[in-house]
């Protein structure tokens, strides 16, 4: 056979799958959102953004995004850089922060909703240090800062091995020689860290952000173990609409509405940490 | 006074020392911390678990781990989770690998546009997909069942897939399939002979992967199951009604696995990521 044609026939199966369950669905989601009545329309969106609650569950997901992103880079930087100052115990340390990468955000909401629930492992710290008398209700509706807290918390625990990952992978690919200069030029480590690894860095924060911030737009089985309908979300939206209120052109509605958030803020860290030409290593 | 100035870098050398295993053991506490609570909440009686306090020992009871089983569909749904993952697994490589392996060895028109349309697919939300894929699977019977679901988590585990054999082939010689050509092996026969060999155990961590893709994924699996749910959409849709004992074992059932696979692959986890960046 010609060799020209294996590399095509090696990945003809994967262009099939992708143009069949990524592609395509994704015209039959538009087609879904904009029609409406027969015909072309906007009235899905203005359904959907006219109801009282998209409001709020859209400034929530930003809000908690903004909250959660944000502590998870700098924690899995710094989270990285001493993993590459460390000599002992390095694959110990690294399996054990790397953990959360398989756990599932469901997982991750029972597991912090042991500890914010009325008897869970929160409250009884805090009756038996003699804190408070007795157990409160820290996750309902008459303490909307508390849940928010918990969610975010939960968020910060489970998503941030991926960027740590992410970023220890890409301090591996760092030419030592560069931290060798900037020793002999008598730069400090926060001054290397500043000069060198950061702006060497992009490419992989640019990864980690897009990945994380679109994550982070999909929040959904958190917030449900945690927040349950206190902390309406966008994605649980979508749910309630498919689900709840078997409106499907909604859901395909509320989709488009993330998608378009997701590819918008993915635009924008592709634009801010971009790598000017001839900077490349 | 040339002494104290000896003696004063030294002290913060080992202060700073100190501060860094501090802050290193108190990260770990973070993350394992959360961990154990749920594992003390798993291994106690119901009764201990709706309690106040809490004890911050485990009692060593297996009511909870019990209920959960006898639990009406959980076997059931854990057995689809089971199955969906399995399948994922399975699919991912078995399409993914080719891919990978082309990516890595050929020079080829639209290898680029190849690739950024495999990059691409991170940049949407994913599960999404899973709306409009709901009435299609209606169409063609594969609606609530578990190769529809598995293909929408093939879909998800797919990039992955692709790039991390891509890295895993990268990093094979070229020089190694040649040698064996030119000892008269087919092309084939050098990929199974010199290739797979070597490359087995990465093929295998990235499976794994795949199956915790899918193992763990709650959005599509809610939205496309009904009867035949899987474990995370089982949980989630009693998350109002279920008692916390049932909520706490079946969070433990869900992160046990993923605690072994993440340790099975832990090896691989930067290899797959370092050259997924550029």
């Amino acid at each position: 056979m010609d060799t020209r044609y294996i590399p095509y026939l090696l990945i003809l199966p994967a262009t099939l799958f992708l143009a069949v369950f990524f592609v395509y669905p994704f015209f039959l989601v538009a087609a879904q959102a904009f029609y409406a009545d027969g015909q072309l329309s906007l009235a899905n969106f203005r359904d959907v953004t006219s109801y009282w609650k998209f409001p709020i569950s859209l400034k929530n997901t930003l809000y908690l995004t903004a909250a959660v992103v944000p502590v998870q880079l700098a924690l899995s930087l710094l989270m990285a850089t001493m993993v590459t100052r460390m000599q002992k115990g390095r694959d110990l340390v690294l399996y054990i922060w790397t953990i959360p990468l398989g756990i599932s955000d469901l997982a991750a909401g029972i597991v912090w909703l042991a500890i914010f629930e009325q008897s869970g492992f929160l409250n009884s710290m805090m009756v038996g240090l003699g804190v408070m008398d007795r157990p409160a209700a820290l996750l309902s509706y008459q303490s909307p800062m508390m849940v928010f807290i918990a969610i975010a918390l939960a968020e910060i625990w489970r998503a941030t091995a991926i960027m740590l990952v992410i970023i220890v992978a890409g301090i591996g690919l760092i030419p030592k020689e560069y931290y060798e200069a900037g020793d002999v030029f008598g730069a400090s480590r926060w001054q290397q860290f500043l000069r060198i690894t950061l702006p060497m860095l992009r490419p992989s924060l640019q990864t980690a952000l897009i990945l994380r911030v679109i994550l982070a737009f999909e929040v959904f089985a958190v917030v449900a173990a945690l927040g349950g309908t206190l902390f309406p979300v966008l994605m649980g939206e979508t749910y309630a609409y498919q689900f709840d209120l078997l409106n499907n052109s909604a859901a395909a509605a509320i989709a488009l509405i993330i998608l378009g958030l997701s590819l918008a803020f993915t635009l924008v860290i592709l634009y801010a940490l971009r790598v000017p030409k001839g900077a490349r290593v | 006074m040339s002494q104290t100035q000896l003696a004063s870098p030294q002290s913060t050398f080992h202060e700073g020392r100190l501060l860094f295993k501090a802050s290193v053991f108190l990260l770990c506490l973070w993350v394992l911390g959360p961990l154990y609570l749920l594992l003390i909440n798993s291994l106690s009686s119901p009764e201990a678990v709706s309690g106040f306090p809490k004890s911050f020992l485990p009692e060593m009871d297996f009511g909870s781990l019990e209920f959960f089983l006898n639990f009406y569909g959980m076997v059931d749904a854990l057995v689809n989770s089971l199955l969906v993952a399995t399948m994922t697994m399975l699919l991912s490589i078995a399409i993914g690998a080719p891919a990978g392996y082309a990516l890595s060895r050929f020079d080829f028109v639209g290898k680029q546009v190849f690739r950024v349309m495999i990059l691409l697919t991170r940049a949407f939300p994913l599960p999404l997909l899973a709306l409009p894929l709901a009435v299609l699977f209606i169409r063609v019977g594969l609606d609530d069942s578990v190769i529809g679901l598995s293909m929408i988590h093939t879909t998800l585990a797919l990039p992955f897939a692709v790039l991390i054999t891509f890295s895993l082939f990268s990093g094979i010689p070229r020089e190694l399939e040649e040698a064996a050509w030119t000892l008269g092996c087919s092309r084939l026969q050098a990929f199974r002979h010199v290739v797979l060999p070597l490359i087995i155990p990465g093929i295998t961590a990235s499976a794994i992967f795949a199956f915790v893709i899918s193992w763990n994924e709650v959005f599509a699996a809610a939205v496309l199951t009904i009867e035949n749910r899987t474990l995370t959409a089982f949980l989630l849709q009693n998350l109002d009604t279920a008692p916390l004992h049932l909520k706490f074992a079946g969070g433990f059932i869900l992160v046990v696995p993923a605690l072994i696979f993440i340790y099975a692959v832990r090896k691989y986890l930067f290899a797959m990521w370092g050259i997924a960046n550029r």
